[in-house]
Order: C-alpha cells, then structure tokens, then sequence
C-alpha cells in the first residue's frame, strides 16, 4: 500500500491528473452549459472528433498551434449551431438530433481527413503544445509543478469552469439561462428571447467541445487518430449528471475520472498486475456507471431539459 | 403574395410512411454530393459506383442481402427498443456480446453435432438480451440515464472482447487476436437455392414479421407503444412501466444479440474486434427511416447494406473516401428527422384575405 500512496503524491502523477482532465472539463462545462438551457446536446462525441480533426489540420498547414484551436473552436460553434437549427428551431427530438450530430460529425471527421492527407504509412504530426510554467508560481514546491507547469489550454480550461460558475449564478445572462432552461414559459413573459438564448448557450458550449477535442490531437498527442476521442465525450455527459449541473462539482467528475484514468496507465505500466491492458482502459468507463447508478436517483436535472419551446403553442 | 405557413394535422396519411424516407434518402444524396465533388469526383459516376456496384452480379446481390442481414436485426433491435422510449444506443455492444455467446458455443466438442448451430444461435440471443438488461436496470432502479449507460457499456464490452482476444481467448494458431474458429459443423448451413446466403438471412426474414406480429397483434406490443407514448398514463392504466422496459430491453438485446450470432455462424466463424463496422450505430439510423415500424426495417436495412458495401467499389474506382457512407448515415439521419415535421404539420398556402396576420 504504501507503494501506492506514494505514486499518488508523486510530482509527475498529479500533475498528470490535471492534463487527463482539461479535455473533459472543456466538454463537460460545454454539455453542461447547454444542459442548463434546456437542450441535451448528444452530439459532444463527434463535434470534438469533428474538431480535432479540423483544429489539427488547421494547425498542420498554418504552423500555428493556436490557429488550430480557434479552427477546432469554430467547428465547434458551427456543430452547435447546427444543433440549434434541429432542435430549438424545428424543435426536433433532442435525443435522435445528438445521435446524428455525432454520426454526422464522425462520418466528416474521416472523410475528410482521408480527402487531405490520404493514406499514409506514417500519420502526419504537429510538434505538440509545451507546458507554459507561469512566473514565481510554478516555483512553489509540489503546488508549482502540479498546478501552475501546465498547458496554457489547461489553465484556460480551468478559468472556463470558474466563469461559467460565476456567469450562470451572478450575471443577468446566466439567470436568464437558468430560467429558459427551467420554465421557458416563465422566461418568455419575462421578456427573454428563449430561441436566442438556446442558440448561444449551443454555440458556445460547441466551441468549448471543440477546443477539448483539439486539446487531445494538439497537446496530448501530436496527431489526429480516428480513436483520439475513445468515449469522452460520452462520459462528459455523465460527469454533467454526476457534478448535479454544478459547474465546480462536474469539473471535479472530471478530476475523479482522470485519478482513475492516470492510476490505471500507472498500474499498467508497473507491471504488478498481469492482465491485458485493455481490462485497464475498461476500468475508468465501468466506475463511470457506478457513479452513475450513486448520484442518478438523486439527481434533478434542469426542468425543461428535452422539452421544445414553441412560443405560439400553449 | 403567398403566405406559407404550418398547421398541426390530426392525422398523419399513410403515404407519407413511404414518401418521407424516399424523400430524406434523395435529400441527404444531395447534400453529400457537396462532398463527392469536393474529392474531385463526377457526381453521378461515383452514385452510380455507389448504387450499381451492390447489385449488378448474382454474388454481389447476395453479398448484399448477408451485409443486409445484421442490419435489419439492429434496427429491429433499436425500433422495439424506441418505441418504448428505451433509449439503447448499446445495439454495438450487444451484437459483439451475442457474437461472443455464439462463438464460445460453436466450439465446444462435447455438443451432438445437430446442437451446434440451435445452441449458437439460443447463446447469442441470450447474451445480447443479457448485456442490455444491464442498462435497463440501471434505469428502472437507479434512474441512470439509458443513453449514456448503453454508450459506455459499449466501450466497455469492446475493451473486454479486446481483452480476451489478445489474452485467454486467443486463437493459438493465428497471429492476428482473434477467437478459436468455430467447429465446421457449427458453420450455419447455406439456404437451399442459394450460393452463399446463410441461416443467419433466413433469421432476419423470420425476425422481421415476429417483431411485426409482437408489436401489432399481442398485449405486450400494446403495453410498449402504450409506455413509450404517455408513461403516466399507462401506469394509470394498470401497466407497469418497469417490467416493460425490462422486457423491451431482452428482446432488444436479443435480437442485435442474433446478428452478432449470424456474423460468427454465417460469415467470419470467429470473433475479431473489427467483426462489426457499427452495424448497432446504423440500426438507429434504419429505425428511424423505418419510423421504427419493423417491416420498415427490411428496406432500409438493405438500403444501407447497398451504401456500406457500394462504398467501398465506389472508393476503389473514383478515389472518394470510402467514409462517404458514414457521411449519408449521419446526414439521412437528420433529414428523416426533419422529415417527420410534416407528420404533424402540414404546409398550407393561406389565403392573404382569410390569414390572420
């Protein structure tokens, strides 16, 4: 045991933690988001593919990282948009909306990947981001190396969750975001443009899928690679439910799941256990549902979640 | 001027079941054509590559209707499962649990050889209805989220079939991971009259007017449209909304569970991790084309078994990626989806003098 108390409290381990994290936090935060607007976006899965596959050609042929993030950013955005037009402007069925967002967006992810860099041997790589140490702060034993030597992405990630927190509980906009999400009715007597909130609310949390997608062919890995998103998109939407639509609760889900995420690659990697690596990457999925099935009955989630708002329809 | 608008309808005419997946596959064609030219490639000849190659010999048609098999066991698997608004995106997971189920039987020497294939088939319904049940008690009893429960369950199981092909379960003899073959006498028998169809095709057939027959003409049929229409009212109604959830849920399983069983029996005679292309993922798109009614299902089944296997004829002679058919999945899945709005709109040009502004 006390071999793994002190893998924990390595250096290297936590701040592995926070880099396993930062995708999921982005599209967690995302998802939850336009959760809290009434729209349950299934589509997370394949906008971030969508968009690590544009973020990372983007930043192949400009040789700029950050132009690949803001490509991967407004791939992002479109896919929300176009979430929009199904299910807040027709009104369509959430559920099956998100299903074809994701199957859509897969299906252009390899299309065009292919249609650009074709078959090659050896898939074509970026040189990755570099950790940003901020200034003095990175200094301070273990705290600095954890916390402040990360991606500039992951620090940007964790401002995400804070001014979402900030903006959904003290902002005019954030209260309105609420209330559509709650009683659209409600929020359109009290003069709130519900369609555009939604719209905003999808636009928005798209573009934030987006950079979390990018993050894993620009940062965690140097290329795109058709299993680069593997479930986490999935499994943001269950870290929504099991954070309570709490913006600080979720982004610790998404602290949780990359514990269980980083122990298991250092469990493979010690070679204490003999089982086929695979069993291990199973593992943060199958506590995934476990945490599911403890929070699940006690969850509540935004009232008017899945339900369509026509204004003329009473 | 002409003023547009829509109106509710009471009804939805019956022509529009036929009109309206034509009228979403034709849309969905044109949009993807975007794409088609953007590869450089004519239009029409890589449609016509796309459409012709699945049909034009004897071997390729039955080629076909074998891609097709599968297909229609998934979407009847997704169909039966929506219509009680049992969200099982798990049909991927439940086919490879079947195929699993399937394969362990078909090795297995001690069975009489006559038992073989029955004993396949009945283990690879029982282990697809099994590993949904899964998601549907997390729901009934936990509240768990069906969607993201059948998902992750997917990835799950994949792991764990990767897992026991690359450990205990490997094939000694072969270098790839793959399951021990299964016995020759385990291979399904080819229908009579036929050069390659399988007993898995005959399956679907069989499969296709049971679920009909299930949702149309018995109790639980009524007691799974009445669930997946107005839940609180069935449960006035006396009905229990977790027992059918959990039936809804084995029978579903089961039957992508008996694709999974035909891909062993009928095809590869083993199990790989590639087994299925997301033959569980475009159930759902054929279910909905089908608006989840199963003799629906046989189309579209085919319909896409002609694009998945037309893909790849038409990537091989005009150079458009082969992931096109993804793209039409994706596509004809929101336009069906948008379709249906005029299943419960009507578009009317209204009179200027009589609308009401």
């Amino acid at each position: 045991m006390t071999g793994l108390w002190d893998l924990l409290l390595q250096v290297g381990f936590l701040a592995a933690l926070i880099r396993i994290a930062t995708p999921l936090i982005f599209a967690t935060i995302g998802e939850l988001l336009t959760e809290r607007a009434g729209v349950l976006n299934l589509g997370v899965e394949g906008i971030m593919l969508l968009s690590a596959m544009t973020g990372f050609s983007a930043a192949y042929f400009s040789g700029d990282l950050w132009i690949g993030i803001a490509a991967a950013a407004t791939t992002g955005a479109a896919m929300g948009l176009l979430m929009g037009l199904l299910t807040v402007t027709l009104g369509l069925s959430q559920h099956v909306s998100g299903l074809g967002v994701t199957m859509l967006c897969s299906g252009l992810a390899f299309y065009f990947y292919r249609l650009i860099f074709g078959e090659p041997s050896q898939p074509p790589s970026v040189t990755p981001f570099k950790a940003a140490p901020i200034p003095f702060l990175s200094d301070i034993p273990l705290l600095g190396p954890v916390l402040f030597n990360q991606y500039a992405l992951s620090y940007i990630a964790f401002a995400a969750v804070l001014a979402a927190a900030l903006a959904l509980k003290h902002t005019p906009w954030g209260l309105s975001l609420r209330t559509v999400g709650e009683n659209p009715r409600a929020a359109d007597a009290a003069g709130v443009n519900v369609a555009a909130l939604r719209y905003q609310a999808l636009m928005l949390s798209g573009a934030l899928m987006g950079i979390g997608g990018a993050y894993l062919s620009l940062a965690q890995y140097n290329a795109f690679t058709f299993g680069v998103i593997s479930g986490r998109g999935w499994v943001a939407i269950a870290l929504v439910v099991f954070g309570q639509w709490q913006p600080w609760r979720s982004a610790l889900g998404a602290l949780l799941f990359a514990l269980i995420d980083a122990l298991q690659l250092r469990l493979q990697a010690s070679g204490w256990i003999h089982l086929p690596y695979q069993v291990f990457l199973m593992l943060p999925f199958v506590l995934t549902i476990l945490a599911m099935a403890l929070v699940s009955r006690n969850a509540r989630a935004p009232a008017a979640l899945l339900v369509p708002f026509r204004k003329e329809e009473r | 001027m002409i003023h547009l608008r829509l109106e509710r309808r009471g009804t939805t005419p019956a022509w529009l079941n036929l009109v309206l997946p034509v009228f979403a596959i034709l849309a969905a064609l044109a949009l993807c054509s975007g794409l088609v030219a953007l590869a450089g490639a004519d239009v029409v000849d890589a449609y016509a590559q796309l459409f012709l190659t699945p049909f034009s010999t004897g071997f390729d048609l039955e080629q076909t209707a074998i891609k097709a098999a599968p297909l229609v066991l998934t979407g009847l698997a997704v169909a039966i499962a929506f219509r009680a608004r049992f969200w099982n995106i798990g049909g991927e997971g439940q086919l490879y649990a079947g195929a699993m189920g399937a394969a362990f039987f078909g090795t297995q020497t001690w069975l009489p050889v006559g038992l073989l294939w029955p004993a396949m088939i009945l283990a690879g319904a029982l282990a697809g209805a099994a590993w949904a049940l899964l998601p549907a008690v997390l729901r009934t009893r936990f509240k768990v989220d069906d969607v993201v429960a059948t998902l992750l369950l997917n990835f799950i199981l994949l792991y764990g079939v990767s897992a026991l092909l690359n450990g205990p379960w490997k094939n000694p003899q072969s270098a790839y991971p793959t399951s021990p073959e299964i016995l020759p006498d385990a291979q399904f028998p080819v229908l009579p009259g036929t050069e390659q169809l399988h007993l898995g095709v005959a399956i679907a057939l069989v499969a296709v007017a049971v679920v009909w027959f299930i949702l149309n003409r018995t109790t639980f049929g009524f007691t799974v449209k009445a669930v997946g229409e107005n839940a609180r009212a069935a449960a006035y109604a006396g009905i229990s909304t977790v027992r059918t959830i959990l039936a809804t849920a084995l029978l579903s399983g089961a039957l992508a569970g008996l694709a999974g069983a035909g891909e062993v029996g009928g095809v590869h005679y083993q199990v790989m991790a590639d087994l299925s292309p997301g033959y569980g993922y475009t159930g759902i798109v054929i279910a909905m084309l089908a608006r989840l009614n199963p003799l629906g299902v046989l189309p579209a089944a085919i319909f896409y078994a002609a694009v998945i296997t037309g893909a790849e004829g038409m990537s091989r002679a005009t150079g458009v990626p082969v992931f096109l058919a993804d793209v039409i999945q994706g596509v004809s899945l929101l336009c069906m989806l948008t379709a249906l709005l005029f299943t419960q709109y009507r578009l009317r040009v209204a009179q200027p003098h009589h609308a009401p502004s």
